[in-house]
């Protein structure tokens, strides 16, 4: 009875210090009276972000966040933003939405983050959506070309940044129509909404019956060898893939090894799968399968050794990120920061989380671009066009050619673009 | 061990099963439902304030861990007693979690196309998780009462490789690699008092509270009975006159309902049913836990569940707090986790062969013992 009452006594004790300590912390911490300032001091700003730093889509993508945090380091080192540094919490998720789930709550929930910046990937960043929404988490410039990103009534905190897939597939198909009417035109894509939405977009340029096969893959099977074999069979001599870089060597090296060794289409591949260094180190030895392997992109080209953001971007990169190799995601990186502090300039020196959601649907940033970000109250998507690049014959470049071109992800006309990229400021920093 | 002995320890254990099942009778189990219901009370008012606490500090992240624990506790207490108790090994829990996830998701997002948010719908969603991993649960059940040792692993282990194709070959339904995602009805009307993650870490409560009461229960009834005796000896068992392959069918059933539970508790927490989360690595994880807390006691999935949620996050803690080099960050990043849990399991193999809970039972054991030679 003795050890029942001492039991007793102890449960009651530990049951009225909780009670007292859960009384005394129960204070908010969330906004003052003029807006929500989580993660920003008079010193800093905080930022986090998810990617796959390892698992099947690193390949590539592992290098933008670093190189983000790169540019922000160089901003820091000449005072900051309105004389906050910027701190950028980089987190991996494998690509794996289960992963991303957890990290962004951490990130938000824990750390307390300002805003989430430029989150990965579609399927990865489809799962955070709502959890942002429920937070008032401005979710700024996010790195996919999905068009869940654009809906302002739905989720008025969400940017997106690439190009959208749509949009793409309607650039580069009406390419493909105009170069190689009369050829079978095949579709290999992630069975997400970045296949969907590149097929949407293909097909509201070809129609859907031109397109004779079209097969997907998952990234957690890295066998595409059946998809391949059904392409080849197929006949498909022009061949799109919407695909991750690791996905597009696979794609390529696997139609190489089929038996026989006929199959050779043109490869057509969406921008974020496309990038000559990152998939060329993955192919190893076999790189020459990407000689003449069309593809676009919106930001400046990692080959044009003139172009002044690549001069600026290559300094911050030897100063700032250890000198890694200079490729299309350190641009990427780069021109997301250049974006974001943009964006806080323009928030002015009273940063609030709704003082950077303000600010960036104003709209008419002029940075890198070769074309125009579309961002406004309305319009929540990134960049509106692609300018079309070749893998060259010694395969040792990816160079644009002709004009870049918008379009809308509907039933809009393809237009070419001739308004010329605006030079970098003096110091790299972008302003209001 | 020769025939004859063997055949002498049957014996034994057959006798001893008989006699302790002889000695049951209404009275004791009537005071043991009482003791758990007590048991069951103080535990959910304990959580309850722990819950209020962990908001107090404004960091409701750790709500979510502890509504992570509860979901992962219906699952260890689950497969605790399919193992621990029933003595059959399953690697496929994962992906009965993973049923569970989603019957629960597909419910919510059904009813959310209806117009129905009410937070009712949360209930429906779990009991249709509960549901689908039963039926699959006494699929798979049937199936392993026939298969003993590695055989009943391969064949788990197969479920748990499935189970995640399935959702990227039919993904017209279940959204292949994306998974579903959906917004869990909360009673959000006072967001304030209530934050979200508060909400589904009562909700976590109320669940794995009632999961350890009802296996509890089961554990010391009668049944309960049935299932250690056929785990101890088959032969025995059925020299007893219990029906072997229907108590182990059962057995099956019942944790497959437990964990399907905790899959839909997930779902409902995190807002999301993808196959990323249930893959092979959750199924091993799973039963690495039940054995590191303690095998065949339900504090040890207790013990279980909590290295399931504290075990990545202290990993990452490690990563975070250390100046690494970027590369070598990243390479440790996704790895380290399961570095750690693999030397704890060994280490935990080697100290304390049974588990964490039985290293603590041996501590109090000695520690009042102690006590009493120095009172007297």
């Amino acid at each position: 009875m003795h050890r029942i009452a001492r039991r007793g006594l102890a449960i009651a004790a530990t049951l009225v210090v909780a009670a007292a300590s859960s009384a005394c912390g129960g204070t908010g911490d969330s906004g003052s009276k003029s807006g929500d300032t989580t993660g920003v001091t008079d010193t800093e700003i905080l930022f986090g972000t998810h990617m796959p730093l390892t698992g099947p889509a690193s390949a590539g993508y592992s290098k933008i966040a670093p190189a983000t945090k790169a540019y922000f380091d160089y901003v820091n080192a000449q005072g900051g933003v309105h004389g906050r540094k910027i701190t950028y919490k980089i987190k991996d998720d494998t690509y794996n939405p289960a992963t991303t789930n957890t990290v962004v709550r951490e990130l938000v929930l824990q750390d307390k983050v300002f805003a989430i910046l430029n989150g990965l990937g579609t399927p990865t960043h489809t799962g955070v959506l709502e959890f942002l929404k429920s937070n008032k988490v401005p979710d700024l410039f996010v790195a996919s070309g999905s068009r869940s990103w654009n809906q302002p009534e739905k989720f008025p905190h969400t940017f997106g940044f690439n190009t959208d897939y749509t949009v793409e597939g309607k650039i580069l198909g009406t390419y493909i129509k105009k170069t190689w009417p009369d050829q079978k035109v095949c579709f290999f894509g992630q069975n997400d909404d970045f296949g969907q939405d590149s097929l949407a977009g293909l097909e509201t340029v070809l129609g859907a019956d031109k397109i004779v096969a079209k097969q997907n893959y998952v990234t957690t099977n890295t066998n595409v060898a059946p998809q391949v074999a059904e392409l080849a069979k197929a006949g498909c001599q022009v061949v799109y893939g919407a695909t991750v870089p690791g996905f597009t060597a696979l794609l390529i090296g696997t139609a190489a090894k089929l038996p026989g060794g006929t199959f050779k289409p043109q490869w057509v591949i969406s921008q974020v799968g496309a990038d000559l260094l990152t998939v060329g180190t993955t192919l190893g030895a076999a790189k020459p399968l990407l000689k003449g392997m069309v593809s676009d992109n919106y930001l400046p080209s990692v080959y044009d050794a003139t172009d002044p953001w690549i001069k600026l971007f290559k300094d911050i990169n030897d100063k700032y990120n250890a000198g890694v190799q200079f490729d299309g995601n350190i641009v990427y990186g780069m021109a997301v920061g250049y974006l974001t502090v943009q964006a806080l300039q323009r928030a002015g020196k009273n940063l609030t989380r709704e003082s950077v959601v303000a600010a960036v649907e104003k709209g008419g940033f002029k940075g890198p671009g070769n074309v125009p970000l579309r961002y406004s109250k309305s319009d929540h998507s990134g960049y509106g066009g692609m300018r079309l690049s070749k893998v060259n014959d010694t395969v040792d470049k990816q160079d644009y050619f002709g004009n870049p071109f918008t379009t809308d992800d509907g039933k809009g006309e393809v237009k070419e673009y001739t308004e010329a990229v605006p030079a970098p400021p003096a110091n790299g920093i972008g302003t209001a | 061990m020769t025939a004859t002995e063997e055949v002498e320890n049957t014996r034994t254990q057959g006798a001893t099963t008989l006699a302790r099942a002889s000695t049951v009778r209404g009275g004791a189990f009537g005071r043991t439902l009482v003791r758990h219901a007590v048991y069951a009370l103080v535990a959910i008012v304990v959580l309850i304030v722990l819950t209020s606490a962990l908001a107090g500090t404004g960091n409701t992240f750790l709500n979510y861990q502890l509504a992570m624990v509860c979901a992962y506790l219906c699952a260890t207490a689950g497969l605790t007693f399919l193992t621990g108790i029933n003595g059959q090994l399953s690697l496929g829990h994962g992906a009965l979690m993973a049923t569970g996830a989603y019957g629960a998701a597909l419910t919510i997002r059904a009813l959310a196309d209806r117009g129905i948010e009410a937070v009712w719908a949360v209930f429906v969603a779990l009991l249709v998780g509960v549901l689908a991993a039963l039926v699959v649960g006494a699929v798979i059940g049937a199936a392993a009462a026939r298969l003993r040792g590695p055989y009943l692993a391969g064949v788990t282990t197969v479920i748990a490789i499935v189970v995640p194709a399935i959702t990227t070959t039919f993904d017209g339904i279940f959204k292949g690699d994306q998974g579903l995602s959906f917004v869990t009805p909360s009673p959000g009307a006072v967001p304030a008092l209530l934050s979200n993650e508060e909400w589904q870490a009562y909700l976590g409560i109320g669940c794995a509270v009632l999961v350890m009461f009802l296996l509890a229960n089961l554990i010391s009834s009668r049944f309960g009975r049935q299932f250690r005796a056929v785990a101890n000896d088959e032969v025995a068992a059925k020299l007893s006159g219990i029906n072997i392959a229907r108590t182990q069918v059962l057995a099956f059933v019942v944790s497959a309902g437990c964990a399907g539970l905790g899959g839909a508790l997930m779902a409902a927490i995190t807002q999301q049913a993808a196959p990323g989360a249930y893959s092979l690595t959750l199924s091993l994880y799973l039963l690495m836990a039940i054995v590191i807390g303690g095998l065949g006691s339900l504090a040890g999935a207790v013990w279980g569940a909590l290295l399931l949620v504290a075990l990545p996050d202290l990993s990452t803690r490690i990563t975070d707090s250390l100046e690494l080099s970027p590369d070598l960050a990243q390479k440790l990043d996704g790895n380290l986790a399961l570095a750690i849990f693999g030397l704890f399991l060994i280490i935990v193999m080697i100290v304390a062969p049974g588990g964490i809970q039985g290293l603590v039972r041996r501590l109090s054991g000695r520690l009042s013992a102690r006590r009493r030679s120095a009172g007297s």
